[in-house]
């Protein structure tokens, strides 16, 4: 589904990712972890097509997108992206904020875009604030729009990046169990997080980064509870107390 | 210790009693101070050698009556005139602020002459602009006659154009980069970021200050009577040049306070809403 192929990307001459290999197959859920400038977020800005890379390639579903002959928003709007700060529209409401893709990228007709937006709601029991404007939710409930917003076009693959990290700990759980649901609906998800703990409880491969290359990956429960290598029992020791 | 919520006790009414006295006592402090103000303007006035004639020459009853209709004749050309001049502006500033926002290499040309257009006419005072414009026009081609109200029109649109261009400017500057990633990320192509995403978020924060150049354009459209067009201005003089008496011009000059007053008190009110919604609570 993705397949990422010695990428490079460098800032100046800070090198984020160092010719870095990832794959990420159907239906799976893969999380990143790593400290602050591994290159969890970077790595997930290149495959957004946000940012250029320097060197490599990267494959969705087999065709190249870093191949700038591509369309890279026909890219784009194949892929769900939630961030940290949610960055809703603020001056959309919420439904609109959830069928804007809808409408204007994939000329979904007005009415059945909005039916499928009041369906999402009333899955994560905001459907009262279709009309609402964003400056009216709580942050957990912001992050949830943010996400509907995200899969309201079937993307093939979904980024996660740091969702939880601007929420206080009672919000983290209602925005964890959306993506819970998720995975147990079948998407396909690349996230990056701070959560360790939800790492472990949803995702089917944890790969840990430092300095812009994979350390460590697979299952959970080894990457985790047994990690191999020096440099992640050195970070999980840091995050876990 | 559950009071009911309507029982207040002794602490808050003892503030509420404080706050109360302070308020009477501002509110007795200004009007006492307006008073003293307004008694001491009057007797300078009354007191000044030539104030009998002053008050005839510019605050007569009776030429205000003679003067009025024309004048009022003349601020309807304004008025019409404002009309064309905000079309012209919205177009053609909305224009020259996405020529300055071009990105790339390839449009280097146009956005440098954007950007030499706004510094020019920013720079150059508007009377000049109108003696250029309303004179230098006509003279490339002297056979035919454009009247000095489209004339003065064009020159209104030229200037405030680069103004009302560099405030949009700001405000698609001002819209957070995450807005646009956010957008791009669901698919949206640049064109449609812009129309759905960036431009109405500007929009709205550019508001007020399109309001206040809206206000400053109401009354500089007054200055194209330098043309010769019969405004409120120009009707003014010519009632002042006929009868010797000056109280026209204070006709004029109410008019023109009279006619922007709303559009002052929309834009204040609409700050002060903008404020109110941004801050929530709080006292400071």
């Amino acid at each position: 589904m993705l397949d990422v192929k010695g990428v490079v990307k460098r800032f100046g001459d800070n090198v984020v990712l160092n010719r870095l290999d990832l794959t990420v197959d159907q239906h799976e859920v893969v999380a990143l972890i790593g400290a602050s400038g591994s290159g969890k977020s970077t790595l997930l800005r290149c495959v957004n097509l946000l940012e250029q890379v320097d060197d490599g390639q990267i494959f969705l579903s087999g065709t190249d997108i870093t191949d700038p002959r591509i369309n890279a928003d026909k890219v784009r709007a194949q892929l769900g992206v939630v961030f940290q700060h949610y960055n809703l529209f603020p001056h959309l409401s919420v439904l609109d904020n959830i069928t804007l893709a809808a409408r204007k990228v994939h000329r979904t007709d007005v009415a059945v875009a909005e039916q499928r937006g009041m369906d999402l709601l009333r899955r994560i029991g905001l459907e009262d604030k279709a009309k609402a404007f964003p400056d009216r939710l709580s942050g957990g409930q912001q992050q949830r729009v943010a996400i509907v917003r995200a899969i309201a076009t079937d993307p093939e693959l979904l980024l996660l990046d740091e969702i939880t990290s601007a929420l206080d700990p009672i919000l983290v759980g209602e925005v964890l169990d959306l993506v819970r649901h998720l995975r147990e609906t079948g998407s396909t998800i690349l996230m990056a997080t701070h959560e360790i703990a939800f790492a472990r409880t949803v995702a089917d491969r944890v790969v840990f980064l430092d300095g812009g290359r994979i350390v460590e990956q697979g299952p959970p429960a080894q990457v985790i509870d047994a990690p191999t290598e020096q440099a992640t029992r050195d970070f999980l020791s840091r995050v876990l107390h | 210790m559950s009071l009911p919520t309507d029982f207040v006790t002794e602490v808050e009414q003892d503030r509420r009693r404080y706050r109360r006295k302070q308020t009477t006592r501002s509110v007795l402090i200004s009007a006492a101070s307006t008073l003293v103000f307004a008694v001491v303007v009057a007797l300078v006035l009354a007191n000044s050698p030539g104030w009998a004639v002053t008050r005839e020459t510019f605050f007569s009853g009776h030429y205000f009556q003679l003067a009025l209709p024309a004048v009022l004749k003349g601020l309807w050309l304004n008025v019409r005139i404002l009309f064309f001049a905000v079309i012209g502006v919205a177009i053609l500033a909305v224009i020259l602020a996405t020529l300055r926002s071009l990105r790339g290499p390839v449009f280097f040309p146009l956005r440098f002459l954007a950007a030499a257009y706004t510094d020019l006419f920013r720079g150059m005072p508007f009377l000049i602009v109108l003696y250029l414009i309303g004179f230098g026009i006509p003279a490339l081609n002297p056979t035919e006659r454009i009247p000095a109200a489209v004339l003065g029109t064009i020159a209104l649109i030229l200037t405030y154009a680069s103004y009302v261009a560099e405030v949009l400017r700001a405000g698609l500057e001002a819209v957070h980069p995450s807005q646009r990633f956010a957008a791009r990320s669901l698919g949206l192509t640049h064109g449609q970021t812009l129309r759905h995403i960036i431009v109405p978020q500007a929009v709205r924060k550019v508001t007020p200050a399109l309001m206040n150049d809206f206000i400053s354009m109401q009354k500089d459209v007054g200055l194209i009577s330098v043309l010769g067009a019969v405004d409120a201005i120009r009707a003014a003089q010519i009632q002042q040049a006929t009868t010797y008496n000056f109280t026209s011009y204070v006709v004029a000059g109410l008019l023109f306070v009279a006619f922007s007053w709303p559009f002052i008190r929309l834009s204040d009110w609409y700050t002060a809403r903008l404020r109110r919604r941004e801050q929530s609570g709080g006292v400071v």
